[in-house]
């Protein structure tokens, strides 16, 4: 047996060679080794009893991961829109200078990695990187030498650490450079909190009465879609299975959103609290946080946090004493793909296979983590969650506008002078929140990230809420300065990088739009083009099987209705016939080189 | 169980029995519903959605999507008909899909439906990705240029054949179908009496020295569309 | 009144769309009293002459002189419709387009198995076109009003169109003749 060989088995052995921790035992071997190969792929499909082929589709599903060797570092700049607006691209290229490598590259000696990665929500502190789980943040080009020379010394990451974050990112257990940019504290989620207090409240009720008060809270999924949190409790609850599960949805990679990171850094209590309440409501035994991979350096501190509540009786067997009632929780980390943050997507993925959406109906509140009924809730809707069981219903109900009750976390980010976390009662219009965030004089907002909407200042009079300018927390502002076409084709193409690929509409049409926007931008447009796009983008809309794909073509639809003008002042119609987009000095470009000679014909 | 289910396809009432899909239903009406991925017997995907109706105004693909009482569905109008020219359009961009030379056409689904819906030529431009040939085994190849990734060869040969020689690698546009072995198909236990073989929709996956056997005019789709099967069944 | 006048041209085609068009067989008499032919390998007129009703356009553009020509079709004519399926999408000859093109050289000219080229040239006289970088469908290159797919277009599908334009109808396949093979 070889030493991979062995290796490799003992990881299997870990997790009871489960064919459903398949990502764990990947991450590991990924950890250990630089990449999953070949070899070790068969080991692992050997192991845990599934073909290879599986396996192998896993490890080249997810970003983190890879069949070909990595650096023993790899660097991951974050490369989205607001990290390119603070000046990423410099930074890349002073990291590429210094190694002597292009992004997607390892250095000769097999040391160091050069990626980019999609937002690592760090988009308060950008331009960021990871540095294997280390973030390093507020890059410039000068940071990125000093980052590469002092890896070159001494590879471990940790060491690039100079200066310790607020709050716990000074923690043991954290200690990193992240700031958490907490602006304002609102009452729910950011206020102070008493561990346990709204935990014994709930155990002292029946699990029907603590539906029946997150339902009287009108508490709604604070991830997005705003599904009434109460009613999908209770249908988990009344669905038939033998064991039920409480999943969180820590994989926030919305473009634009750190508001989770920020919670699980201050009030991770607050959050898995909320799901103990929540597996006791539903009758589940098992809860499980699935952590984005971007936020591993949270991991150890997280699962401290969970050992201390099993030694306050918080969690395990007969949980605050209430016998009868078991509960645990463990983290399951992610490893890139933000397609993840989708409920079924994130549960396939618990499940250790790729990260593809479930076909639905069944819904997981039927048949969701192990085909057990499942409730998939954002970290802010459990924080929710025990702040009702602690302060009531009508407390939290009322707060926030009609059809929205509560507070939001907002990040905001972009050209704002504060950057950072707001929670604000939900009502709150666009144009208050851009003021706190000193950004008065905004041209265009995407709220809600790429998934949500562009707007400009005609509707910074609407409210932040359900029914009117729905968020999961992103916003990203934008001032009179910057292309409002440059920042949809930067978010097409992040749609067309993270697409599972499953379904065609998302996996084609993504990749036709994002070339159509690049025609438009190159002036290269026809004014027909804006109704090919608009049809494109309904046919992706209409017809994707997740909601990943129902709203990537949102960057394109909302700015057709809101920034028209942008796209008609580049597009024109060329009265010959002539496709503007074929350029014939261009396409004889590789024949002039080869032959070296001109063409007679370009001169027109 | 009697019980039915009523629903309405295109104005037409059809009894629908519990447990059926809307593509299900509508089949055993006489009514066809445009499908790629889909294949009887085997667990619906729902990876193409050529099905998209739209149910009580809401997009849903019909292949996965089981009937409920009151139904309204809508199978035909111009809204539906748009988005499905649009996705079988997309199919042929994405792909190398040279009809001409290929052993399947004529008997193709994909190329069927494009004539079904009257598609002369798609309105996206081609992206003539580069994709490879595995010809390795000694009796099939698989062409990934005619991959549309429908999961058909990997459900048929998971289920019925009880092999897993199928299997999807990568994402997004890099998605594509790969074989249970360290290279290629010839390192697997694939054989060409498979099941997986004979449902590919396309000529994705094909048996060796049998192709061209049928003369042009007497392949599946040469004189009656797509689906007219499923139309006609409703004269009886 | 004058006859409207008809075009034709082979981009990077084999003539087989060509070969169909004479396919029509005893029609091309009607045709003729329809209709007179411009610029054509038909009638080997190499320059157009005057406007044309309608452009036949078999092939895709490989090189600068099939964009030139079919840039010259395009001003020239009324309606231009993409005949076959090299037209349409490039077919055989698009097969390069997933190779660079200097592999496509050094293949067809110094390395291909059967290649016997003891100079190791690769053709390169002036009056060779320049080659594009890929095979363009000629709808990614001019705008094109109809597409009459097929491997080639059978002659019915051919008369089709052209009697439905000469009518003053859009051209409207029925299922029989839309074929891509």
């Amino acid at each position: 047996m070889s030493g991979l060989e062995a290796e490799i088995k003992a990881i299997c052995k870990a997790v009871g060679n489960d064919r459903t921790r398949t990502m764990d035992i990947v991450r590991a071997v990924q950890d250990k080794h630089g990449c999953v190969s070949s070899e070790a792929i068969d080991v692992i499909a050997k192991q845990v009893g599934t073909p290879r082929v599986e396996v192998e589709g896993v490890v080249s599903f997810y970003s983190f991961l890879s069949e070909q060797p990595k650096g023993k570092v790899v660097i991951r700049l974050c490369h989205d829109i607001i990290d390119q607006m603070q000046g990423c691209d410099r930074v890349a290229q002073a990291f590429a200078e210094e190694l002597g490598i292009a992004f997607g590259e390892t250095t000769p000696d097999g040391m160091i990695s050069l990626e980019y990665a999609a937002c690592i929500g760090m988009s308060d502190q950008a331009p960021a990187a990871l540095v294997n789980d280390v973030v390093v943040t507020h890059l410039s080009s000068d940071a990125a030498r000093e980052i590469v020379r002092k890896l070159k010394a001494d590879p471990d990451p940790k060491r690039l650490v100079a200066s310790l974050g607020d709050g716990n990112n000074a923690h043991p257990k954290v200690q990193s450079m992240v700031m958490n940019n907490i602006r304002v504290r609102g009452p729910v989620v950011l206020a102070d909190f008493d561990s346990g207090e709204g935990l014994r409240k709930a155990v002292a009720m029946t699990p029907a009465e603590v539906i029946r008060d997150i339902k009287t809270a009108r508490l709604r999924g604070r991830g997005g879609a705003g599904f009434p949190t109460g009613l999908k409790w209770e249908f988990t609850r009344k669905a038939s299975g033998d064991q039920r599960y409480v999943l969180c949805n820590a994989d926030e990679g919305e473009p634009g959103t750190f508001k989770d990171r920020v919670i699980l850094t201050e009030h991770p209590d607050l959050m898995f609290e909320g799901m103990t309440i929540a597996g006791y409501a539903i009758g589940a035994e098992t809860g499980i946080v699935y952590l984005r991979g971007e936020y591993a350096y949270l991991r150890a501190f997280l699962e401290e946090v969970l050992e201390t509540r099993r030694k306050q009786g918080l969690l395990g067997r007969n949980v605050c004493r209430k016998e009868g009632f078991n509960f645990d929780i463990r983290i399951q980390m992610g490893a890139g793909a933000y397609v993840c943050g989708e409920e079924t997507a994130l549960i396939s993925s618990c499940e250790g296979k790729r990260g593809d959406p479930k076909n639905r109906p069944p819904f997981p509140a039927q048949k969701g983590y192990l085909d057990g009924p499942t409730v998939v809730n954002n970290v802010e809707t459990f924080c929710c969650v025990s702040r009702i069981l602690e302060k009531g219903p009508g407390w939290f109900a009322e707060s926030g506008s009609k059809g929205s009750a509560g507070t939001k976390l907002l990040s905001i980010a972009g050209d704002c002078r504060r950057p950072g976390v707001y929670e604000l009662p939900f009502g709150v219009t666009l144009r208050e929140v851009l003021d706190l965030a000193g950004a008065s004089d905004a041209a265009a907002v995407q709220v809600g990230g790429p998934s949500g909407q562009l707007v400009g200042p005609k509707d910074f009079d609407r409210m932040i809420c359900y029914d009117d300018l729905a968020t999961g927390g992103s916003i990203m502002v934008f001032g009179p300065e910057r292309n409002v076409l440059e920042v949809v084709r930067e978010f097409l193409e992040f749609f067309v990088d993270e697409s599972c690929g499953y379904c065609t509409p998302c996996r084609v049409g993504n990749v036709l739009m994002k070339e159509r926007v690049e025609q438009i931008i190159a002036g290269r447009g026809e004014p027909a083009d804006l109704d090919y796009l608009q049809e494109l983008a309904e046919t992706v809309k209409a017809c994707s099987r997740c909601g990943l794909g129902q709203t990537s073509p949102n960057p394109v639809l909302t700015t057709l209705k809101n920034f028209r003008p942008a796209y008609e002042a580049l597009v024109k119609q060329d009265k010959d016939g002539f496709r503007p987009t074929f350029v014939l000095s261009e396409a004889v470009g590789d024949a002039e080189a080869i032959s070296g000679r001109k063409s007679v014909h370009t001169h027109q | 169980m009697s019980e039915t289910i009523p629903i309405t396809i295109d104005g037409v009432e059809v009894q629908a029995k519990p447990g059926q899909t809307i593509l299900e239903a509508a089949d055993a009406a006489g009514i066809y519903i445009p499908r790629l991925c889909y294949q009887k017997d085997l667990v619906p995907f729902g990876a193409c959605r050529v099905c998209t109706v739209l149910v009580n105004g809401r997009p849903q693909p019909a292949c996965t999507q089981p009937v409920a009482p009151e139904m309204v569905i809508d199978n035909s109008s111009e809204k539906v008909q748009t988005y499905r020219r649009n996705i079988i359009e997309m199919l042929f961009v994405e792909g190398n899909h040279f009809c001409m030379f290929c052993e399947k056409s004529g008997n193709c689904e994909l190329q069927a439906l494009a004539y079904r819906f009257g598609i002369t030529a798609p309105k996206y431009p081609f992206l003539f990705p580069k994709r490879e040939v595995d010809a390795s085994h000694p009796d099939i190849f698989v062409d990934h240029n005619r991959c549309i990734l429908c999961a058909r060869c990997v459900r048929a040969s998971r289920d019925v054949d009880g092999k897993n020689v199928f299997g999807f690698v990568g994402r997004g546009p890099h998605k594509k179908v790969a074989v249970n072995a360290d290279a290629n198909l010839g390192g697997t236990d694939a054989a060409a009496t498979d099941k997986a073989l004979d449902i590919c929709p396309v000529g994705a996956l094909m048996r060796k020295r049998v192709g061209y056997a049928v003369p042009v005019g007497q392949r599946d789709y040469d004189t009656k569309p797509i689906g007219s099967d499923i139309e006609t069944s409703k004269a009886k | 009144m004058a006859k409207p006048k008809v075009a034709t041209t082979s981009l990077a085609g084999c003539f087989g769309c060509h070969m169909s068009i004479l396919d029509i067989d005893e029609r091309i008499l009607k045709l003729v009293e329809l209709v007179d032919f411009d610029k054509s390998p038909i009638n080997d007129i190499k320059k157009f002459t005057g406007r044309c009703a309608v452009g036949l356009i078999e092939g895709g553009c490989a090189n600068e002189e099939n964009v030139e020509v079919l840039r010259e079709f395009r001003k020239h004519c009324d309606v231009l419709i993409a005949v076959g399926e090299c037209a349409i999408m490039g077919d055989i000859p698009a097969m390069r387009n997933m190779v660079p093109l200097k592999e496509c050289l050094d293949e067809a000219y110094l390395n291909g198995p059967s290649v016997y080229n003891p100079s190791g040239q690769v053709p390169n006289d002036p009056e060779i076109p320049l080659l594009l970088n890929k095979v363009y469908p000629i709808n990614e290159v001019v705008k094109i009003d109809y597409f009459l797919p097929g491997c080639p277009p059978s002659a019915d599908t051919i008369w089709q169109a052209l009697t439905a334009l000469l009518g003053g109808k859009p051209v409207e396949l029925p299922y029989e003749l839309i074929k891509y093979d």
